[in-house]
């Protein structure tokens, strides 16, 4: 057998084994990632997508921080019973704008990807101060402190140049509009609530938690409410590829 | 001068983090600019109190100090890591444990599990082992001096900057990759310490061939290298704050989060642990490789074929169809390669099969390779479009990462932490031969009750969740498969206990061991060469 001696080289030069297993490790991901910077089912936009709105991802940041992707899932597979109990299979292009993505990859609860409009505001509220108030069966944690932590805007523009240098269409309006949109969408009395509709089309301004201020629970209910609702499935068809 | 210039910069980093624990934007933040202010300034302390001292005669012999460190640190990760499980497990069974606390919540301290399990137990144990092979298997010291110590407190210093900052709220929610742009830095610069001194211990070998371990461990480095820096690709929003923001959206990011991930599983927890199979099983067995030429089929088409096996993570997604099958046909391939390394290890036993009944070290490594063979029969199978439809996003899942990670990992690192003990700190034996096989059936009832109850549960939320009507609506509501499963989450539970009831046994024996309790020191171990 030839496969011995000629294998004993690599065996004897570290850095041969080094380059050469390197080489094979490199391959399989060049195929399967490089691809999907070009294609057209990948990058594919839709209407309606949009970035979020500055509330909505002073939401999305909380969503991130507690970890709730560990037992959501935000992807809705090509199959029968998913669509009927979710909605619509999710799109690729519908989490262009999600850095990081939040598909999740187990449900010890339900799918979110189209939560949005299935609950009343009112219900999240309930909710998020305990789950089994209103589902008995439920294990979710109780997210009590979402309801007492206010939350400023001060840092809200800077998150978005990082997610415009990440490649989300951000604009100079947006940013510099940044402050007056995040209060506007949780206390729409007070503020410019068409120039926020112009600038992120759809977006849901109203006092979602029901107090004074701008709390943690405004921020994520705004994100729950929004998600999936971006593009309308009634006009949509599919790219033939799918 | 030398001296002088490693000092100033060391107070120049004190500064520098005093600063960041006034200015940074969020807690996590505070807090690690505090702890890492306290490190770097008792670091410049000592090394000005220390300016002048005679040095230290370069050491000869084998580098075994930083492996005993090693090893009391893997015996720990572990424990806290098991707890973690086991707590855990108990909140999803019964919630109101999670106390309503964020610090205490299971979305932050799922993360805290899954890392310290595979992080800092499985990281901490690759390390260890790794640094004692390539000593022994190349017949030399380790290479670059103390810059082994700097892998094993920087490793450290990692995996408690990661946990504390997914407990104060600091956290990329990349599953398996979680801890911040800081914090992934760190462990880049570490990480390159650590190839740099596994590869130059291999170059100044004193063997002419690089023994078949080293071939799994150094692709273990390098891969685990190419992947944290391709999936950790980041953007801070500040330097003064913790918060940053992946650059790979949507698609793309699941992409490459799951050829990360998968490959987490298929380079740190396997191809690494690879190498302590081809090492420690020989050794305790006291026979050779049962074949040389099947370990280096093994060894290629293992590489080869695991990288390319991600995709089946998304079935039905977004991803395109064709990477999905791609990642699926890969998987299924990779089914050979898998057992033809579970037969390598296993025939080994050729010939000393009668040990198993004498030797409860044997038997834990020994069941951690019927582990290894099982859950990658398992993870194939799964990886199938029409299995993955059922078993995606279920326990099943949960299952069968545990089947692996505490048959696979876990015994295979018990059975190396037990014949490591005794001769890094030089006695004659364990302390108790007995408790090995205590800690060996109650990790094994642990694992089983584990295994099956997630199998029942998965499969019961799968069919649940799929069963529609005779008019064709479905018949369950979520909630209806939540309280379905209540039971197996109790049993699954129990499991946990079951399993870190046996590595306390084991911390124990390793603890009596190690003070010598009862037992003359061995003759002291020869010295390479």
């Amino acid at each position: 057998m030839r496969l011995l001696p000629s294998h004993s080289a690599i065996e004897k030069n570290a850095f041969l084994l080094l380059v050469l297993s390197f080489f094979v490790v490199t391959i399989g991901g060049l195929v399967q990632i490089t691809p999907l910077f070009y294609l057209d089912n990948t990058i594919e936009e839709v209407e309606g997508v949009r970035p979020y709105s500055p509330l909505e991802l002073a939401g999305r940041n909380i969503y991130v921080r507690e970890g709730c992707y560990v037992c959501h899932s935000q992807m809705i597979r090509t199959l029968r019973d998913e669509q009927e109990r979710y909605g619509h299979y999710s799109l690729a292009a519908e989490s262009m704008y999600d850095h990081p993505f939040q598909w999740g990859s187990k449900r010890t609860g339900p799918d979110l990807a189209r939560v949005g409009g299935r609950y009343s505001d009112a219900w999240h509220v309930a909710h998020f101060q305990n789950p089994r108030d209103l589902v008995p069966e439920s294990i979710m944690p109780a997210y009590p402190w979402f309801e007492r932590n206010q939350i400023g805007s001060e840092r809200i523009a800077a998150v978005m140049r990082a997610n415009r240098a990440a490649g989300v269409p951000y604009t100079d309006e947006m940013i510099a509009a940044a402050r007056a949109d995040f209060r506007a969408q949780a206390d729409p009395d007070s503020g410019d609530v068409d120039g926020l509709l112009e600038r992120y089309p759809g977006a849901v301004a109203r006092n979602f938690d029901g107090r004074p201020g701008v709390s943690e629970l405004d921020a994520m209910i705004a994100y729950l409410q929004m998600l999936g609702t971006l593009v309308d499935f009634s006009t949509y068809t599919p790219v033939p590829s799918r | 001068m030398l001296d002088g210039l490693k000092i100033a910069a060391i107070g120049v980093l004190a500064v520098f983090f005093a600063m960041a624990a006034n200015w940074g934007d969020d807690l996590a933040y505070r807090v690690h600019a505090l702890l890492l202010t306290a490190i770097a300034a008792t670091a410049f302390l000592w090394m000005i109190r220390s300016v002048g001292a005679p040095r230290v005669a370069t050491q000869t012999g084998y580098m075994d100090g930083v492996i005993r460190y090693g090893v009391i640190a893997t015996a720990f990760w572990g424990v806290v890591g098991f707890l973690m499980g086991v707590i855990i497990a108990w909140q999803l069974a019964y919630p109101e444990l999670n106390l309503g606390l964020p610090w205490t919540s299971f979305g932050r301290l799922r993360p805290l599990h899954t890392s310290a399990v595979i992080f800092a137990f499985g990281g901490n144990a690759l390390i260890a082992t790794s640094f004692y092979i390539v000593q022994r298997t190349c017949a030399t010291r380790l290479w670059g001096g103390n810059a082994a110590w700097f892998v094993f407190w920087g490793y450290n210093l990692f995996i408690v900057l990661a946990a504390t900052g997914y407990l104060l709220g600091s956290t990329q929610s990349k599953e398996y990759a979680e801890p911040e742009w800081y914090v992934d830095l760190w462990l880049t610069i570490v990480w390159v310490v650590y190839l740099a001194v596994f590869l130059g211990t291999i170059v100044k070998r004193k063997e002419p061939h690089i023994y078949v371990a080293n071939w799994f461990l150094l692709s273990f480095i390098v891969t685990v290298a190419m992947l944290h820096l391709v999936n950790g690709v980041t953007v801070p929003v500040s330097i003064w704050g913790s918060q940053s923001v992946p650059l790979w959206p949507g698609v793309q990011g699941a992409m490459v989060q799951w050829w990360y991930g998968h490959n987490a599983v298929g380079f740190f927890l396997t191809a690494g642990f690879l190498g302590m199979m081809y090492y420690f099983v020989p050794k305790q067995a006291e026979r050779p490789i049962y074949s040389y030429r099947l370990s280096i089929i093994h060894f290629w088409s293992l590489i080869f074929l695991y990288i390319w096996a991600g995709p089946h993570h998304l079935h039905y997604t977004a991803l395109p169809d064709w990477a999905q099958i791609l990642g699926m046909v890969f998987s299924i391939v990779l089914w050979m390669p898998s057992w033809g390394g579970m037969i390598n290890g296993l025939m080994t036993l050729q010939g000393a099969w009668d040990k198993l009944r004498t030797d409860p070290v044997l038997r834990m490594l020994v069941i951690s390779i019927g582990f290894y063979g099982m859950s990658t029969f398992e993870g194939p199978m799964m990886s199938i479009r029409a299995v993955n439809s059922l078993s995606h996003y279920t326990d099943w899942t949960i299952g069968h990462v545990h089947s692996g990670a505490l048959g696979w990992n876990g015994m295979i690192t018990f059975g190396a932490l037990y014949y490591l003990v005794p001769r890094l700190w030089n006695r004659p034996g364990l302390y108790s031969i007995g408790l090995v096989s205590w800690h060996f059936w109650l990790a094994t009832i642990g694992i089983v009750l584990y295994a099956s109850s997630m199998w029942v549960s998965g499969i019961t939320q799968g069919l649940m969740w799929r069963e529609v009507d005779a008019q064709g609506f479905l018949v369950n509501s979520f909630a209806d498969s939540v309280a379905a499963i209540h039971p197996m989450y109790v049993i699954r539970a129990l499991g946990g206990v079951l399993y870190l009831a046996g590595a306390l046994i084991m911390v124990w024996n390793i603890y009596k061991t190690i003070v010598g309790a009862g037992a003359p020191a061995r003759a002291r171990a020869v010295a390479a060469e």
